[in-house]
């Protein structure tokens, strides 16, 4: 059998590895925010130390963290020199004029910034979740940090339960499309040549068969999971219980102080009119 | 286990002139089970035989009230006493009576909720509510059981067929059920993860008491219940213990079905005069039965010399 990665989940021994998945989460948003709340070139530069010290610390290889980024290089490369362009400093002789193009410092750091911005958003997340936390772990994360919307009726056990379901399928799923996928090459099916329109049809005789397969899991499990007594999340009890430990805490705590440097930092730039402070986000 | 000491246990499950047929407007309006009788006594293990579209299937699923459509089903099924099948049947009941017969199916894959064994194996008492530590408990007994301790980490779609039989297993075993019902739990496994699960059922009923109700068409199988109930076109037509069902060939033939071929082979050599006595369903019981008759010829032969 073929070995499946969900996710991109990289198994490592790292205090970030060994955190409780709630807290990552929560972790994992309050940094977002943060990267949102820089204002000026120094707290963006503090944005960028962290990111880096994220990645040492996280113990995963900085080829892979760079390879998360390649999806997005096209991207980060627009909005940057988007930036370049787009900004324009009245008060300011541009650096570089040419016919209506005019390209002034401001723009150069706006395009920094945003750049730092976008990199730190991707480390943040990736980080904190994807490499770090496994899939199921953080569905449970998920489920018991929405817990309280389901006192609102939000069905949270039931997407959570879908979610493992899902993930617990996926494999399942990717094998039986080899499976047919040979079986269809076996009666003379061709899924490599011809034109686009064609390979999409040899594509149909896969998909048929998929579905047919994966309604019938689904009835089939419905059914094993009745049998199992399945009848919602209420007065379920779970066999993991996530707990809070003392590392957990800790990492918080640096998380608020991180945060709240960077909005000294804001403050401080503000008040001694440090250069090139962001005005648009 | 003699016929005596059975029959003085309760009877946990009691079906009593159960007829079900899928809705008239359906492709196959036939009925499924015509006027059905059989009692499952605590602590028994009953082999259900048949070939397909016997609704021996059908059978099993209106035990556990899994059947979605009930306007068609007709008579009274008792487990433990109650009428399942009766309208007025609560949740509480039904959660009560799923606890009680846990069932396992057919493909393995499709019963295993959670990506990990262990996690898998809790789902079930999960949904009963059982607090963590008994939980862990279970899970870890149950797991022991079924020889998967050591798997208790793994992701399911990495075992063979036969282990993640053994784990959807140990995921009913971990409810505490009383009886246990197996939906050919073994006809998609290869020879070696038939094997494992066999061993595992008779375990459950020689050692924990479990009583079990083993639907499948493998004679092999069926040979080492305790009893047989062979269903031919939705009807019960040989209620008995291993040799006296076997004793009908005839009427096993009519429905589809083949002796096991160790019973066919002494059968054979019954008809060519060789005296074979005892029980001839298992190849140990025929082998032996074969070997005493080989002997009583040698000495007969020894003393002629």
């Amino acid at each position: 059998m073929k070995s499946i990665s969900l996710g991109q989940y990289y198994p490592a021994d790292s205090v970030i590895h060994r955190m409780d998945p709630r807290v990552k989460v929560i972790c994992a948003v309050a940094y977002i925010v943060a990267s949102f709340l820089c204002k000026n070139f120094f707290s963006f530069m503090l944005l960028l130390v962290s990111a880096i010290i994220l990645v040492l610390i996280s113990r995963i290889p900085l080829r892979i963290v760079l390879g998360s980024m390649k999806a997005l290089i096209f991207i980060m490369a627009f909005t940057a020199v988007i930036n370049i362009f787009w900004i324009t400093d009245p008060g300011a002789e541009p650096l570089f004029s040419w016919w209506i193009i005019k390209v002034y410092t401001k723009g150069l750091y706006h395009a920094l910034f945003i750049l730092v911005r976008i990199v730190a958003m991707i480390i943040g997340t990736s980080i904190f979740l994807t490499y770090t936390t496994s899939p199921i772990a953080l569905t449970d994360a998920i489920e018991r940090l929405l817990y309280p919307l389901s006192l609102l009726h939000v069905p949270v056990h039931t997407f959570a339960m879908m979610m493992t379901i899902a993930l617990r399928f996926i494999p399942t799923i990717v094998d039986e499309t080899d499976k047919i996928m040979s079986a269809q090459k076996a009666r003379g099916a061709d899924f490599t040549t011809g034109s686009l329109s064609d390979r999409v049809k040899a594509l149909i005789p896969v998909i048929v068969p998929l579905f047919a397969s994966a309604f019938r899991r689904a009835d089939e499990l419905a059914t094993a999971m009745e049998c199992r007594c399945y009848h919602g999340g209420e007065g379920r009890t779970r066999l993991r219980v996530l707990k809070l430990h003392a590392r957990d805490f800790v990492v918080l705590a640096v998380m608020a102080a991180f945060i709240a440097g960077v909005v000294l930092i804001n403050i401080c730039g503000a008040r001694n009119g440090w250069l090139y402070t962001m005005t648009i986000a | 286990m003699d016929d005596a000491s059975t029959l003085e246990r309760p009877v946990l499950i009691d079906v009593k002139d159960v007829s079900y047929a899928y809705p008239p407007e359906s492709s196959d309006p036939r009925p499924v089970l015509s006027h059905v009788n059989m009692t499952v006594r605590e602590g028994e293990y009953v082999a259900i035989l048949g070939h397909n579209g016997s609704g021996k299937s059908t059978l099993a699923k209106l035990i556990n009230l899994v059947i979605d459509d009930y306007t068609y089903a007709e008579g009274q099924i008792l487990v433990n006493g109650r009428d399942v099948m009766s309208d007025d049947i609560t949740e509480e009941e039904i959660l009560d009576l799923r606890r009680s017969v846990g069932m396992v199916f057919q493909n393995p894959d499709n019963q295993l909720v959670a990506t990990i064994v262990e996690e898998d194996v809790a789902f079930g008492p999960e949904n009963l509510g059982i607090p963590q530590k008994e939980l862990r408990q279970r899970v870890d007994d149950a797991l022991e059981t079924v020889g998967m301790t050591e798997y208790a980490q793994h992701e399911p779609h990495r075992l063979s067929g036969g282990q993640k039989q053994r784990v959807a297993i140990a995921g009913i075993i971990a409810m505490k059920p009383r009886c246990m019902i197996f939906d050919e739990s073994t006809a998609m496994l290869d020879p070696m993860g038939r094997k494992e699960v066999v061993a595992t059922m008779e375990k459950l009923n020689r050692e924990e008491g479990i009583t079990v109700l083993s639907i499948t068409h493998y004679m092999d199988e069926a040979a080492r219940a305790d009893r047989v109930v062979v269903l031919s076109d939705g009807k019960i037509i040989l209620d008995g213990t291993p040799d006296y069902v076997f004793d009908h060939a005839e009427t096993m033939r009519a429905a589809g079905l083949d002796l096991p071929q160790c019973t066919a082979a002494a059968k054979y050599l019954k008809t060519r005069g060789v005296k074979l006595e005892g029980s001839l369903t298992s190849v140990e019981s025929c082998a032996e039965a074969i070997l005493k008759a080989w002997r009583e010829r040698q000495r007969k032969e020894g003393a002629c010399d």
